[in-house]
């Protein structure tokens, strides 16, 4: 049982990362324009030089 | 329910206060820079080659600092310190994207944004939360027990606890809403549920108790948040395309005044004021013509398809449309004392008649919720006066709520409003109102104007036989010089059969009259009947007249172009045994012409306004739910008076307003397909409601006899909301 010790922490601990993601994602505005996001990655505008 | 729920929802405090931050950073930035950024409405955009093209032509426009495409939206927002819309338009139009102004005060999309982001915030820390305690929970199922329960209880508490403070929020404070006017919503057994299994929950896990409904309580809010948000995205969607249609009109008139013309918004408006219409532009506020000539379209005010002459005195309202000269008007009533101000007050009084509707959701949640608590508090009776056990009592009672706590039923209606709302929006038909889609399922008689709606109201050339052979170059010639819509018929249907102009000299149009020219010495005209000395007679279609110098004038007859689709739409509604009216403005022959080609049997000519909302409202108390379809001022009271109305894009803004449904393409037969549509749509919100009823029917005698454990909640719970939801799916 001593391992429900460990475990238990790690689930909620990768739980609450996930959340956190979700979370930054919101803030970063990632889900104002989801068609045009699906679409930008099929340009190779950007491929050999990064958006500055 | 929902929509109280959407309104107050601006009330509360966000879920996510940099969500909040950041519209407001972005608006005080922008106060300080002046008007920084221009957002333009790019209708043609549709992939990905269209993204990179736009943004980069706007980049690379000197000023441009950052231009940024939303596809969603179709709409590009760019920073351009000291540039306007029209400056940026051409550079958009030059590689073949249409491109228009929109306002951006009209258009409240951060505070719609904000509404969204709680939501979805609300939703992602509930999926968490119950991703969690059903780990935990699937341990306490499959057999743990004493210590490794408890502590696995208190645990799940710790987790579930804050979620429901924090994720059950819009439903606490709409049900709190809902008690303090003495009504029961569908939120009230829903928060109660809430509080009751929470209190439970730790009342059991304080005496090491066997069952804990946390992960109840938590899938609880997932699941009801996720309706809500599926019912946000529908009339959020909706909302932006309105918007964006208000926007696109930023009303302006141009004032006369001694230092030359300035343009003004139309609210400032004074009757005295000089204002300069150009050919081609709407007539902002009443007024009568000082200076100039020029022909007038009156059809989208009576519905008249012909174009009226216009000289000085002649009076003048909003919204009719100046053709070919420019106009000097004094304006005699603006702002509120216009007709278009009076007209809007009547389709106010028309629309709160209207606003008692009651959906299917409401009008099942005002059954369910008595006896939701009803059942609850008997069976809490029951097991207290068998058992004198007041904590197995409110056991049974919690188990009670939790099982027909109306989880599915929060999903039946807006799982399918989204579904079919998606396909009407792909099919070019646009929502604006929560019950439109209900009310259309309803329809069994369908009133249709004429000019505008089944016509296009644009003219066309009924036939080119009348112009000889070699007269055809000349006709072409003069034509193109014009931008009157009969001349631009006439253009079209040349350039289509093949002419090449001929080579005009001294080409000049006389605004109310034609346009002339001179071919080898002779002088040619195109025009009016009186002007080039022929009888207009008294036709049922618009003419014009070509002169050719020597003999009699050539009489040219247009017809009104049919709307695509408007036979099919017809046909299929007659087919499927509704009733097919049309009400027009315009004059007996015509409206009798169309009707006959159409097949429609009831018509009736020559309508005022007022007579069409009258009849509207006969039709109902005749016990028709009659769905309107018309574009003009004259319809506007109509429309806000039938049971569902339905206007084309290119309506005038009043009639939109007052319209539940906007038709976005040309095409008439998705009236015909919605209409349809929204009957299966009404049918699987009736099957989604037996669907989860069901699963209460079934679970609620278990609860009630004490049977009811976290296990079969949480089962019923999931099962009765995905069957809800592919079932919404299923529809075509």
């Amino acid at each position: 049982m001593q391992i429900l010790g460990i475990l238990i922490p790690v689930s909620l601990g990768l739980g609450g990362l996930g959340l956190l993601a979700f979370i930054w994602a919101l803030r970063g505005r990632q889900y104002e324009d989801p068609k045009g996001d699906a679409r930008r990655i099929l340009s190779s505008e950007w491929d050999d030089h990064p958006k500055p | 329910m929902s929509d109280a729920a959407l309104h107050d929802h601006d009330g509360r405090l966000s879920a996510c206060p940099a969500c909040d931050a950041a519209p407001l950073a972005q608006r005080i930035a922008g106060a300080k820079g002046g008007q920084a950024e221009v957002i333009l409405s790019l209708p043609t955009i549709h992939c990905a080659t269209c993204i990179t093209d736009v943004e980069r032509v706007l980049n690379r426009h000197p000023g441009v600092r950052e231009a940024r495409v939303n596809l969603t939206l179709r709409r590009v927002t760019v920073d351009a310190p000291g540039l306007t819309a029209e400056e940026l338009i051409p550079v958009v139009e030059s590689i073949g994207y249409e491109a228009h102004e929109l306002d951006p005060a009209a258009l409240s999309a951060s505070a719609a944004d904000r509404q969204g982001r709680d939501i979805l915030m609300r939703i992602g820390v509930a999926g968490f939360a119950m991703m969690n305690i059903m780990i935990l929970s699937v341990a306490v199922w499959s057999g743990a027990e004493d210590a490794t329960r408890d502590m696995f209880h208190w645990i799940s508490g710790a987790i579930a606890l804050p979620t429901v403070a924090f994720a059950g929020q819009p439903f606490f404070s709409s049900a709190w809403r809902a008690l303090r006017h003495g009504r029961l919503g569908m939120d009230v057994p829903i928060s109660l549920a809430l509080v009751l299994a929470s209190a439970i929950s730790v009342y059991e896990t304080l005496h090491s108790g066997h069952h804990a409904y946390f992960d109840a309580a938590v899938m609880l809010c997932f699941f009801l948040l996720i309706g809500r948000y599926l019912d946000y995205r529908t009339r959020a969607v909706a909302r932006s395309a309105a918007e964006e249609l208000t926007a696109l009109e930023v009303p302006r008139a141009f004032r006369i005044t001694p230092t030359g013309d300035e343009p003004v918004p139309v609210a400032e408006l004074r009757p005295g004021d000089l204002i300069r219409i150009r050919p081609g532009a709407r007539i902002p506020a009443d007024g009568e013509i000082a200076e100039g000539s020029s022909e007038i379209d009156r059809s989208l005010l009576t519905g008249e398809s012909i174009p009226v002459a216009a000289g000085p005195g002649l009076a003048l309202s909003a919204g009719e449309v100046n053709l070919t000269g420019p106009l000097v008007m004094r304006v005699t009533a603006a702002g509120r004392d216009s007709s278009l101000a009076r007209l809007t007050a009547l389709v106010a009084a028309a629309e709160s008649a209207r606003g008692h509707y009651t959906g299917l959701a409401d009008r099942a949640s005002r059954l369910y919720s008595p006896l939701v608590h009803l059942l609850a508090f008997c069976s809490f009776l029951g097991w207290y006066l068998a058992t004198r056990d007041p904590r197995l009592a409110v056991n049974v009672a919690a188990a009670v709520l939790i099982i027909t706590c109306p989880c599915a039923l929060g999903l039946a209606v807006p799982a399918v409003i989204t579904a079919a709302s998606g396909r009407l929006f792909r099919r070019g038909m646009l929502i604006k109102d929560g019950t439109a889609l209900e009310r259309l399922a309803e329809v069994d008689a369908v009133v249709f104007d004429k000019t505008g709606t089944l016509t296009m109201g644009v003219p066309q050339l009924v036939s080119l036989d009348p112009i000889p052979m070699d007269a055809r170059p000349l006709a072409l010639a003069l034509a193109q010089g014009s931008s009157h819509p009969l001349s631009q018929a006439l253009t079209q249907a040349l350039r289509e059969a093949g002419t090449e102009p001929a080579a005009l000299a001294d080409l000049r149009e006389v605004p109310g009259h034609g346009i002339a020219g001179t071919w080898q010495g002779r002088a040619v005209r195109l025009g009016r009947a009186d002007w080039l000395g022929a009888e207009h007679g008294d036709a049922t279609l618009s003419a014009s007249w070509l002169s050719l110098g020597q003999g009699a004038p050539i009489r040219l007859e247009f017809s009104d172009r049919l709307r695509p689709g408007a036979e099919a739409c017809v046909e299929r509604l007659l087919g499927s045994g509704r009733r097919v009216l049309l009400l027009s403005g315009d004059a007996a022959p015509v409206v009798c012409d169309l009707a006959r080609r159409l097949g429609i049997a009831e018509w009736r000519a020559g309508v005022t306004p007022l007579e069409k909302a009258q009849a509207l409202r006969d039709l109902g108390a005749q016990g028709l739910h009659a769905l309107m379809v018309g574009d003009g001022l004259n319809d506007t009271a109509a429309l806000a008076e039938a049971h569902v109305s339905i206007s084309p894009a290119s309506a005038l803004d009043a009639a939109r307003t007052a319209s539940d449904i906007v038709l976005m393409g040309s095409d008439l037969v998705p009236v015909a397909e919605a209409l349809d549509l929204a009957r299966s749509a009404r049918r699987r919100i009736k099957e989604n409601f037996a669907i989860s009823l069901g699963y209460n029917v079934v679970a609620v005698p278990f609860a009630i006899a004490g049977f009811a454990t976290p296990l079969m909640a949480a089962l019923a719970m999931s099962l009765s909301s995905i069957s809800v939801t592919l079932n919404a799916l299923r529809l075509r």
